[in-house]
């Protein structure tokens, strides 16, 4: 999911060529579900999106890795649909379709041919509230979801870190807990825990429907009000998450794995997110600033330092999420050269964090940052699907799109002082986490 | 499911792309290129390739494709590492290249404005780069790090077996990353010779889309690739005599899921069997949600997160492989299933129904490809790569249309070997 915030990060600075950044068109459904358009018409096909205001993070204590387990089961059957039908009916079209499950949000797409639009989107809407879950399809995909946490976490040792660095850098924040969930509450998820949460969370005024290609306004609204609009609206909904108390000391986070042949540093601190700050808060956009002066490539900071001119580190970098409903994170990283000290590199590091505290950043780093930044919308343009992703994720964490569309003039208003102030008050110890992935002789 | 037979029994109408069509372009100086034209954004998408790619390293050179891709970028002519990076950041500018096992290619994207500069690092790049000390020996260390990292990784790991047995001596058996001892041995006069010895005019594939026209490309050519030598030093690599005998090798690492890899004679890109193949590695092991392995291992089973088959096509060997990963306890299993499905299609065939369903995916689907300048650039230089007609576009669903069930069968029971599938499991498997 990292290339989806580097995506959105980059994109929506846009609007040098056009007014907005990628000008949809958007209406609301009678039942509350918002639908957004995006039109492209570079080839006659359509990219159809569903995004649920649901994820990870809104499980309930105890049940960690429903909401992804639910999404692979939004392809086990309706009343009108076998289970793994919806797949294969979408391939039959000649389209593709997949979904994915994040912190926040759970999202289903489909490409299709654009005459094939309406079939996918009777699908979508079908499974919206007529799934029939059985014990009998459940088990076999526990098994899948099993496998797929050990493939994406438990066969990689720094995605063993990651985890835990999560658990370490949230004490009371549902982030803590990794989206796929731990194996143990996997293997205990009901049938019943399974259809309560989707009882509780998918209805149309839970959910934004997304559409990108080669289509009128004209042509979807007729169709979005006779496939969605007719789905009732469910219950008001509120995302009522607990949230991070006062921390008061450092945390520290050490894997030693035989697996791992090159050490590595990451240094990581709370940040404020588009989703977090109060209404009038511009540090988001500073601190996206600050992303690319410190980690955007061959000639930023760290690897300036870290890489070319001190010779300790074979990669060095800064990433920033700040497209979360709540407080995100921002972390500096670099992997040590062969033969060069963990701690050497770490000493550098935090020299470099030190540094940037004490003097800021340059008005020269801020004003070819923004450049770049706003340069990179074009080619977001360019490629069928970014923009619907861009806008789904926005407005899933609750930001509108007035607020995607009038970032490059928000971003372009981001001062030398505004990047040193957010940074400031970010780059608290106490609220930041070292993590640190080492190698292991083996048997020791 | 009555809703759907309407949509089923049309046939696709569907043009494969509603693009402009694609016109070759030759340059004064002789460079051609495959362009579609596309001015929705202002932005150009160049993709390049040369013949000739990683498996033409030197013994004990392992590595030097790889590693003259990844500092060719860092300092030409009058630019040093850090003014050449600069420059490509500051004018928004992607420029890269990369080795594969029998090409070395590259890419430029960049907005319209920014096109003479991005002509001018190319040209820079591929005629004049410094190699300097410092960027080489920085590059190195990354590459190493890389290499001794993949050393670890299951995925990795079997990839390499697997090639070893399949190619014996033959440089395909290295892979196309390179190794830590070939990496550590090339010297920047190596680097040098690569780019004068391997780059010329003859060898060079270009596919270019988006917002310029014929004539503003044929003078893109000449900047970028006019000053390159008429021809590449000749070179052959001797035609690989791949081994397929079977068996199972089990290489233990300490890891919960075991990694699976197997592999069979493929087929070539221009076999009249190719589309029959192709169809039938789609109802096999390609087709996403829709494959018969996905159908029997995954989704009935729940023994894999992911499972898969594909043609893998290199200038002189084919193979058809496929690959699965599960739990230790579980890779018996697993293995059994999937040369279960081996066997069935090869023995029983495939039905009409199946035929049918995955044409309508391999034709209707085409059209999803064209998804951004960039990617089109690509399909353009694939097609010249695989010496495809410039109308190919026009005519590949043609191609898949024209399978029939008794092509699919006949490939089938011709192509698809049991026996000799060889298999790699990495991992910790029990009961084997």
């Amino acid at each position: 999911m990292r290339i989806l915030f580097l995506i959105l990060g980059l994109a929506l600075f846009g609007g040098q060529a056009q007014a907005g950044v990628f000008n949809p068109q958007s209406f609301m459904l009678k039942n509350g579900m918002q639908v957004v358009l995006i039109p492209n018409n570079r080839v006659p096909v359509v990219h159809h999106m569903v995004w649920y205001r649901v994820g990870s993070a809104d499980e309930p204590a105890g049940k960690s890795g429903i909401a992804h387990f639910f999404e692979h089961l939004m392809f086990k059957g309706t009343k009108k649909l076998a289970p793994g039908e919806f797949s294969k009916v979408v391939a039959k079209n000649g389209g593709r379709d997949n979904a994915f499950t994040y912190y926040d949000y759970t999202g289903y797409y489909q490409t299709v041919a654009k005459d094939r639009l309406p079939i996918v989107m009777e699908m979508e809407a079908d499974r919206m509230t007529n799934l029939t879950l059985t014990a009998e399809v459940i088990e076999p995909e526990r098994q899948v979801i099993l496998e797929e946490r050990r493939q994406r976490t438990d066969n990689n040792p720094s995605a063993q870190l990651r985890e835990q660095i999560s658990t370490a850098q949230y004490m009371n924040h549902p982030y803590r807990i990794p989206v796929i969930g731990w194996a143990h509450e996997i293997e205990d998820l009901s049938l019943e825990d399974l259809n309560q949460f989707y009882k509780k969370w998918y209805a149309p005024n839970n959910a934004v429907l997304v559409v990108e290609g080669d289509i009128t306004l004209e042509e979807l609204r007729p169709l979005a009000e006779k496939y969605y609009g007719v789905i009732h609206k469910g219950g008001d909904y509120e995302r009522i998450r607990p949230s991070e108390p006062p921390a008061h000391a450092d945390r520290r986070v050490i894997k030693q794995d035989q697996r791992v042949r090159q050490d590595s540093i990451q240094r990581s601190y709370l940040a404020p997110s588009y989703g977090s700050v109060e209404k009038g808060d511009t540090s988001p956009y500073a601190l996206q600033v600050l992303e690319n002066i410190l980690g955007g490539g061959a000639t930023s900071r760290l690897y300036r330092s870290l890489v070319i001119d001190q010779k300790i580190a074979d990669s060095a970098g800064f990433y920033y999420s700040p497209t979360m409903l709540d407080q995100s994170t921002m972390t500096f990283w670099a992997s040590a050269k062969n033969g060069v000290s963990i701690d050497k590199v770490e000493a550098a590091l935090k020299r470099e964090i030190d540094l940037l505290i004490e003097k800021g950043v340059s008005q020269d780093e801020v004003l070819r940052a923004q450049k770049t930044l706003v340069n990179e919308a074009v080619f977001a343009r360019d490629n069928l699907g970014t923009a619907a992703q861009v806008l789904g994720n926005a407005l899933a964490i609750g930001m509108s799109i007035d607020q995607v569309e009038s970032w490059p003039e928000a971003i372009k208003a981001v001062s030398r002082d505004d990047v040193n102030k957010a940074l400031r008050a970010v780059l608290k110890d106490q609220y930041s986490t070292t993590a640190l992935l080492l190698s292991k002789k083996e048997d020791s | 499911m009555r809703y759907l037979i309407i949509a089923l029994i049309t046939f696709f109408a569907l043009p494969a792309y509603a693009l402009a069509p694609v016109q070759e372009v030759v340059s004064e100086k002789g460079i051609k290129a495959w362009l579609i034209e596309d001015h929705t954004n202002p932005i150009v998408a160049l993709r390049f390739s040369f013949r000739g790619g990683s498996a033409l390293d030197p013994a004990g050179k392992e590595g030097l494709a790889r590693l003259a891709s990844a500092t060719m970028d860092e300092g030409a002519d009058k630019w040093d590492s850090q003014g050449f990076q600069s420059r490509l950041e500051d004018l928004s500018i992607t420029l890269r290249f990369e080795a594969g096992m029998d090409s070395f290619g590259g890419r430029v994207l960049t907005l319209r404005e920014n096109l003479d500069a991005a002509a001018e690092m190319l040209n820079g790049a591929l005629t004049a780069p410094r190699f300097d000390t410092e960027p080489v020996e920085r590059i190195r260390s990354q590459i190493l790090a890389d290499l001794r990292q993949r050393e670890e990784d299951p995925d990795a790991i079997a990839a390499l077996a697997l090639y070893r047995k399949i190619f014996g001596d033959h440089p395909y058996a290295r892979g196309s990353k390179g190794t830590l001892n070939g990496v550590a041995s090339v010297t920047p006069s190596d680097l040098h010779g690569f780019v004068k010895d391997r780059l010329g005019k003859n060898n060079l594939i270009v596919g270019v889309s988006g917002d310029i026209t014929p004539d503003q490309l044929k003078d893109l050519l000449d900047k970028v690739f006019g000053s390159l030598p008429q021809t590449a030093k000749d070179w052959q690599i001797a035609k690989a005599d791949p081994q397929f005998k079977g068996g199972l090798q089990v290489i233990n690492k300490a890891v919960p899921q075991s990694s699976i890899l197997f592999a069979q004679k493929g087929i070539e890109r221009h076999d009249e069997d190719f589309y029959p193949a192709y169809v039938l590695n789609y109802i096999l092991g390609g087709g996403g949600f829709s494959s018969r392995l996905y159908e029997e291992v995954r989704e009935k089973r729940g023994l894999v997160y992911s499972v898969y088959s594909y043609l893998a096509d290199y200038d002189s060997a084919e193979l058809w492989m496929a690959g699965a990963g599960t739990q230790n306890a579980r890779v018996k299993e697993t293995l059994d299933v999937v040369r279960a499905e081996w066997k069935k299609a090869a023995t029983e065939g495939v039905s009409a129904q199946e035929v049918k369903d995955a044409k309508t995916y391999l034709t209707g689907s085409f059209a999803l490809r064209f998804k951004s300048s960039d990617t089109i650039a690509a399909i353009l230089v694939g097609m010249q790569k695989d010496d495809l007609p410039i109308d190919f576009l026009k005519t590949r669903n043609e191609l898949v249309e024209a399978v029939t069930p008794e092509d699919v069968n006949r490939v089938a029971k011709k192509l698809l070997k049991p026996d000799q599938l060889m298999t790699v499991v990495v991992g910790q498997p029990e009961g084997l």
